[in-house]
Formats: C-alpha cells, sequence, structure tokens
C-alpha cells in the first residue's frame, strides 16, 4: 500500500511539497539586510520597538534616521511614503537602527533625557527645517508653547507655521514636538494622539 | 508564511500599482518562498541559499529601474535561473571537468539532502522537464514567462512540463511504493 498522495495534477504536486523552513526564510532575510548594506544599497532599512505608546516604526538611511511613526500614522503606508519620497530600495534591517531602538529603551526607562543619533532631516527645509532644528532645546521635563516655538525659530508671526512644523515632524519623540503646547496651557495636537503626548508629559514630569 | 503556495496565478502580479514600486521589502515577504524553492528544485540546500541570496540582492539593485506594471514574480524567477545556472556550472568546474553542466544530477550528493520524496524524484527529472515543472507549478509561471525564462515556445513549455508531471507520476509513486514493500518485508 503506498503512502503517497497521487499526483493528479498541479494542485496535489504543489501540496505534496515540503513546507519551505519558515527559520530558513528569517535567515536568508536577516543575510540579504546585511549584504544589501555592504552593497551599499540598503537605502532605507527599518524596525519597529514596542514602547509604552505602543509600536513605533524607525527607519533609517545611511545619513541617519529619517523617520519615526507611531501605529496610528499606518505603518505600511509610511514605509510606502518612503518608498515613494526616498527610495523603493526599503528593507527590515534592524541592525541600523540598533542604537535609537536602545536610546528609545532608555528614554522609556527614565535613563535617557536626551538623544544623540544622527539624523537625515533632508526632506524637512526652511522655517519647518528651523523649528525642528529648534525643539530639541526644549528641556526635558517642559513645555514650550507654539508662539514662543515660532519666536525661537526666526519668526514670531508664523505660530501656525510652527503648529504644522511640528504637525509634520518626521521624527516625533526623537524630535519632541510633543514639548510644544498651546498658550493656554491645553495639548494641541499630536500625530502619535494626544494620549501619546500626555504619556510623554507626564513621563518627563515624573523624573 | 509557508503556508500553501497553491499555484500563484491567483496572486499574479497584475495588481501591482502602476505608479510606484511598494517597499521592496514587501517583494521579499511575497516571494521569498517561491524563490526559494525554485532555487532548491534545482541545487543542493547551500547552493540553493546562496542562489537565493544573489537572486534578491542582484532584484534589489536593480528593483528602481524595474518598469512599472511588470511580472516581478517572473522576473525574481529569472533571475533566479540565471543564479542557479552560475551555481551549477561553478559546481561543474570545480568537480569533474565536464564541458556543460550534467543533464541529470545523479547520485550527486543533490539528493541526499531532502527528506521528501518528491523533491527527490523531482531532482530526477531531466533539468529543463524539471524546471517546467517547477517554475509552472511551483511558482505559478505562465507557460508564456516559462519560456521566456528558459527559452524555447509556450507549447514547448507545456510539453515539457506535462512530460515531468506524468514522469513524477511514475518515478515518485514507484519509489514510495518499493519503500514501503521494503519496510513491509522487514
Amino acid at each position: 500500500m503506498s503512502t503517497a498522495p497521487a499526483i493528479s495534477g498541479s494542485r496535489d504536486l504543489v501540496t505534496a511539497l515540503p513546507e519551505v523552513d519558515d527559520e530558513t526564510v528569517r535567515r536568508l532575510h536577516a543575510r540579504l539586510g546585511a549584504a544589501a548594506a555592504a552593497a551599499g544599497i540598503l537605502e532605507v532599512a527599518y524596525r519597529t520597538v514596542d514602547t509604552p505608546v505602543g509600536p513605533l516604526l524607525l527607519a533609517a538611511t545611511e545619513q541617519g534616521l529619517v523617520r519615526v511613526a507611531y501605529a496610528l500614522q499606518d505603518h505600511d503606508r509610511v514605509l510606502e511614503q518612503l518608498a515613494a519620497t526616498i527610495s523603493p530600495r526599503v528593507l527590515r534591517a534592524p541592525q541600523r537602527l540598533d542604537s535609537a531602538a536602545r536610546e528609545i529603551e532608555e528614554y522609556f526607562a527614565r535613563q535617557r533625557t536626551a538623544f544623540d543619533l544622527p539624523l537625515d532631516l533632508r526632506r524637512s527645509s526652511g522655517f519647518r527645517r528651523s523649528v525642528l532644528a529648534y525643539l530639541p532645546q526644549i528641556p526635558y521635563g517642559t513645555t514650550a508653547s507654539y508662539t514662543a516655538v515660532a519666536a525661537a525659530a526666526g519668526n514670531p508671526k508664523a505660530v501656525r507655521a510652527a503648529g504644522t512644523a511640528c504637525a509634520t515632524n518626521p521624527l516625533p519623540l526623537v524630535v519632541p514636538c510633543h514639548r510644544v503646547v498651546r498658550s493656554d496651557g491645553t495639548l494641541g495636537g499630536y500625530g502619535g494622539g494626544l494620549e501619546a503626548k500626555q504619556i510623554l508629559l507626564m513621563l518627563e514630569a515624573e523624573r | 508564511m509557508a503556508a500553501r503556495m497553491a499555484t500563484s496565478h491567483s496572486t499574479a502580479p497584475q495588481r501591482l500599482r502602476s505608479v510606484r514600486h511598494e517597499p521592496f521589502e514587501k517583494v521579499v515577504e511575497r516571494h521569498g518562498t517561491t524563490v526559494l524553492r525554485v532555487c532548491r528544485a534545482v541545487l543542493a540546500p547551500t547552493a540553493a541559499e546562496d542562489a537565493w541570496s544573489e537572486t534578491f540582492l542582484a532584484a534589489m539593485q536593480a528593483y528602481p529601474t524595474l518598469r512599472a506594471g511588470s511580472n516581478v514574480e517572473a522576473w525574481l524567477v529569472t533571475i533566479a535561473h540565471h543564479k542557479a545556472i552560475d551555481q551549477l556550472r561553478a559546481d561543474a568546474r570545480r568537480a569533474v571537468p565536464v564541458a556543460d553542466v550534467p543533464e541529470r544530477p545523479s547520485g550527486n550528493g543533490l539528493l541526499d539532502s531532502w527528506e521528501s520524496d518528491l523533491w527527490a524524484a523531482l531532482k530526477t527529472l531531466p533539468r529543463k522537464q524539471r524546471e517546467c515543472v517547477i517554475y509552472h507549478h511551483v511558482a505559478g509561471l505562465p507557460y508564456a514567462d516559462v519560456a521566456d525564462v528558459l527559452g524555447g515556445t509556450p507549447d514547448a513549455a507545456r510539453r515539457a512540463a506535462a512530460d515531468g508531471i506524468s514522469a513524477l507520476r511514475k518515478t515518485y509513486l514507484t519509489s514510495t511504493r518499493e519503500r514501503d514493500a521494503e519496510g513491509a518485508t522487514t
């Protein structure tokens, strides 16, 4: 008696093939990330990290961290944007994000009050770039108003533009737009959701 | 993920958006398993993994210039096919001074590492038949694309695949029957 399935057509043939080893594909994928980096074609590497404000997507070019995104911002959509605006050579390759992930973990463990990471801000320019450059100067555990940020970035009248610069910050958390609030003391907005902004401000205040 | 790779006619790349390329990660996720199967069908396990790596590295290199609307799977299988041939030629040069790739990889270690009788049976097919069977029935390429990859006409690819399937029916079933018979007598 034969235990072999009959090969009556392509369907049977394919189902009779052994499962491909998932572990092998994972290992080969990791090897591809290293090889692509060595060949200089890993234009956007990414990974996710789990944090108290949900999973964060981290993406980096060879220049530095280029994108941090909350789950609310839709990681798949963010990856598609990176493919469209930087390069479609986008690969999950955690190694390049090792130090960013470590610093973010330290931040949530209250062991870090400032980030020391190479940043790729090439896609931000003009006044928005000035705002992003200023934000890290707002001290940990404090807040600044949109009005104050507009002034510090060089244009006191551009309060609305300062708000837009914060709202379109490609590197939330690392470039601390969560420390910018309304003059009346209310939170204003946040790409990761107001709850996330609240959690970050409370975490920093507890120190 | 290693769920059934039903012949991927159903996942055909027509639905790729035409304007932009999706992240290359999606290409690896979607086609990594199929490409591994293609490489394994032609090569020993270690060489198959090397061919997989070279295939995706070359694909990632060329990806930004891939024409919008291309059949991504056929493109990958074509690259994998060439990488596999490179590996076979390198092996042949290292081993015995033969002029060309042997038509039958007979008992040279290629068969040993796979537990599956079906893979073993596949490897006894002449290479052309094996490739047509794998590229059509496993990778899910239409015969026209198989013909593009291998050269020749779609009809020839169809015939080679049909011959391969009918040979498989014999060798695969025979070998498992023999083994079962041996098992019964001992």
